[in-house]
């Protein structure tokens, strides 16, 4: 058989400076370095390797480096590389072509797009360090005004709400997408930084309810791990309809994956796939969903909030303002540049829409039909800096899911390579070598170093606004200014252009 | 006293910790020059392993050294510090310590050469460099535990 496929990447060895330790040949879990001992050589095997940087990082020398192949194609700017391989690819396999992490494609990012305020002369800014400046946020249902009592407590019901020392939550990964390592160092950031992280649909490891109070448990299609202590064990319960990497599929985790710990903890036999349904099979309507909320609402002694999750996609508003009606407390919304530890190629790069566009979308609708202040709205899919919060929260958003970045804080390089399994960095593994690799002490020390550099920066942008509360600037657009954009976009995301 | 402990949870047998200690021992500047010749000098630190079990051995610098006991030419002896030191220049490489320590801690220079083991990095400005440079923190310098 001809092998289409060459190699992407050459890892390159400086002779100079290698002392032959071999922490490469070690460390590779993809069995890219090797050692001939007749020869004392190190020699390389360039078509294994994904380029996760392992080696490079653990090269005490320095002597490594990857570099992208300049092997080449004849150049056509319509018959890429990309797609001539992934034709190859399906040519070979006759499958659906498989990838991990958020979409690479050059989709415009609209954070990019639009620029933050700040005070000059007649508004005074705020200096962060010397003056009080509030990030704590309440996720959840308003009340439309308050009503006391004669004795002056409140009248009002008061509904469930989740409270975040900072406006930045780490969104759903599944126990068995990731290492329980990976949970554990979510978790344990979690509850440093007093806000949440979300088990994903792969249920709840028992060592980790400890951790419930910052925990968000989700509920998707699969229903793996749902029983009646996982709901009462989080603190919020996350009905999962869609992802924004895949929307309008399901998932699909391999049996290779399912080793006892996940088995147990997914309620499903050991060494087989973990197939969740492209839709909940009970929910065809608004109406069905309500049912669902109110089922687990009821499940929780109506304490809890109930999140609903859906990708960002062509009707999102409309889907949205009946999530909105549905009982839902919030409503998170995952763009199209989300990640993923497994989704189809062609799914991931195709379906969906940006989450900036969605966001300002949904936030315009509720406002409108005045049902803003029944939900709380959560951003995800590819929310990558402290300006991108900033952005989100002007756009709308009470708060913003992050995952991939989390993961980088984990040591991940994005070599997009997770569903292989055998990720280098011990975090999209199961394999007990390698999810040993991710120290959770040492992982929690960097989440929680990355949400707090974010919040000074939060708080420094806001500052740089005069605005000394979140509250003040949430759905605040006139701090934003578009930058390149047409009056379409301008009109969709209800900022003006710079300038204006 | 301040000694290095190793976690085998978290060891993941990489083998750094060795090449860090050669290197600190060295003296020199650049890396690589620490092991010129390519073969890999004794180190002060020995990942032990079998199988998927790993996890560095170094000198536990006890209370009632053995090592020291049993010099033949006075080069044992512990600084300052409590850190059980070798001097070079009487060390004559008998390997009589080797035989008694048992943690197997201490490993030979080669015949009639002096021994080598982990000093704590002492006399360098810095923290033990198995320990700084271990990637997952299986390696830690901490006060004394019981021993």
């Amino acid at each position: 058989m001809i092998d289409y496929i060459q190699p992407d990447y050459e890892v390159v060895r400086n002779k100079d400076l290698c002392v032959k330790c071999k922490v490469c040949v070690r460390q590779c879990a993809n069995q890219v370095h090797a050692y001939d001992e007749k020869r004392d050589a190190l020699y390389v095997d360039n078509s294994k390797c994904v380029n996760c940087h392992r080696c490079v990082s653990l090269c005490p020398a320095h002597a490594l480096k990857i570099v992208k192949t300049d092997h080449c194609f004849k150049p056509s700017a319509n018959y890429t590389e990309d797609i001539i391989k992934d034709i190859y690819r399906q040519a070979d396999s006759g499958g659906v072509l498989l990838s991990s992490m958020g979409t690479p494609k050059s989709y415009p990012v609209y954070w990019d797009k639009m620029l933050i305020n700040a005070s000059q002369v007649t508004n005074p800014s705020i200096d962060p360090l010397r003056e009080p400046m509030e990030i704590k946020t309440f996720l959840g249902k308003k009340p439309e005004a308050l009503e006391y009592l004669p004795d002056g407590s409140i009248k009002t019901e008061k509904y469930p709400n989740l409270e975040l020392k900072v406006p930045i939550m780490f969104s759903a990964m599944s126990y068995g997408s990731i290492s329980k390592n990976a949970h554990l160092c979510l978790a344990r950031a979690a509850r440093e930084l007093g806000t949440f992280y979300n088990t994903g649909e792969g249920g709840l490891h028992e060592d980790l309810y400890e951790y419930g109070e910052n925990t968000i448990v989700q509920v998707a299609s699969g229903r793996f791990g749902v029983h009646p202590a996982y709901l009462r064990a989080g603190s919020a319960i996350e009905i999962k309809i869609g992802q924004g990497a895949k929307p309008g599929i399901g998932g699909h985790l391999p049996g290779s994956k399912i080793g006892e710990d996940v088995s147990r903890t997914r309620m499903i036999p050991m060494g087989s796939d973990a197939i969740s349904p492209a839709p909940h099979h009970d929910i065809y309507s608004i109406e069905d969903l309500r049912q669902l909320v109110y089922s687990l609402k009821e499940a929780t002694d109506y304490k809890k909030p109930v999140i609903v999750k859906i990708a960002a996609v062509h009707n999102v508003a409309a889907i949205a303002s009946g999530i909105a009606r549905s009982g839902a407390d919030i409503i998170a919304i995952d763009g199209f540049r989300g990640g993923t530890g497994a989704a189809p190629t062609r799914i991931r790069d195709n379906v969906g829409i940006p989450v900036e566009l969605a966001l300002a979308a949904v936030d315009t609708r509720l406002r409108e039909e005045g049902i803003r202040n029944n939900v709380g709205i959560v951003v995800g899919g590819s929310v990558r800096s402290s300006a991108d919060v900033v952005k989100a929260v002007a756009l709308g958003a009470d708060a913003v899911y992050i995952a991939t970045p989390a993961l980088l804080a984990l040591g991940c390089h994005l070599c997009r390579s997770c569903h292989s399994g055998r990720c280098n960095w011990g975090i999209a593994t199961q394999i007990p070598e390698l999810v040993n690799r991710l120290n959770p002490d040492i992982g929690a020390r960097r989440l929680v170093n990355l949400v707090t550099a974010w919040a000074h920066e939060i708080m420094e942008m806001m500052g740089g606004m005069g605005i000394n509360s979140i509250e003040a600037l949430r759905g605040n657009r006139l701090m934003l200014r578009g930058i390149g954009l047409s009056q379409k976009e301008l009109d969709i995301l209800g900022i003006k252009h710079a300038g204006e | 006293m301040k000694r290095v402990y190793v976690n085998e949870e978290w060891c993941l047998g990489c083998r750094l910790c060795e090449y860090w200690c050669v290197f600190s021992a060295s003296g020199e500047k650049h890396f690589p020059f620490a092991f010129d010749g390519g073969a890999k000098p004794p180190a002060g630190i020995q990942v032990e392993e079998r199988g998927s079990v790993h996890f560095a051995v170094n000198c536990r610098h006890c209370e009632d050294p053995l090592c020291l006991k049993g010099c033949i030419s006075g080069a044992l002896s512990r600084d300052g510090y409590g850190a059980i030191r070798v001097d070079k220049t009487k060390c004559v490489g008998c390997h009589t310590c080797i035989a008694l320590c048992p943690y197997g801690c201490i490993v030979s220079g080669g015949d009639n050469m002096p021994i080598k083991k982990c000093q704590l990095c002492a006399g360098k400005d810095y923290t033990p460099q198995c320990v700084s440079h271990c990637p997952n923190n299986a390696i830690v310098f901490e006060e004394d535990e019981d021993l």
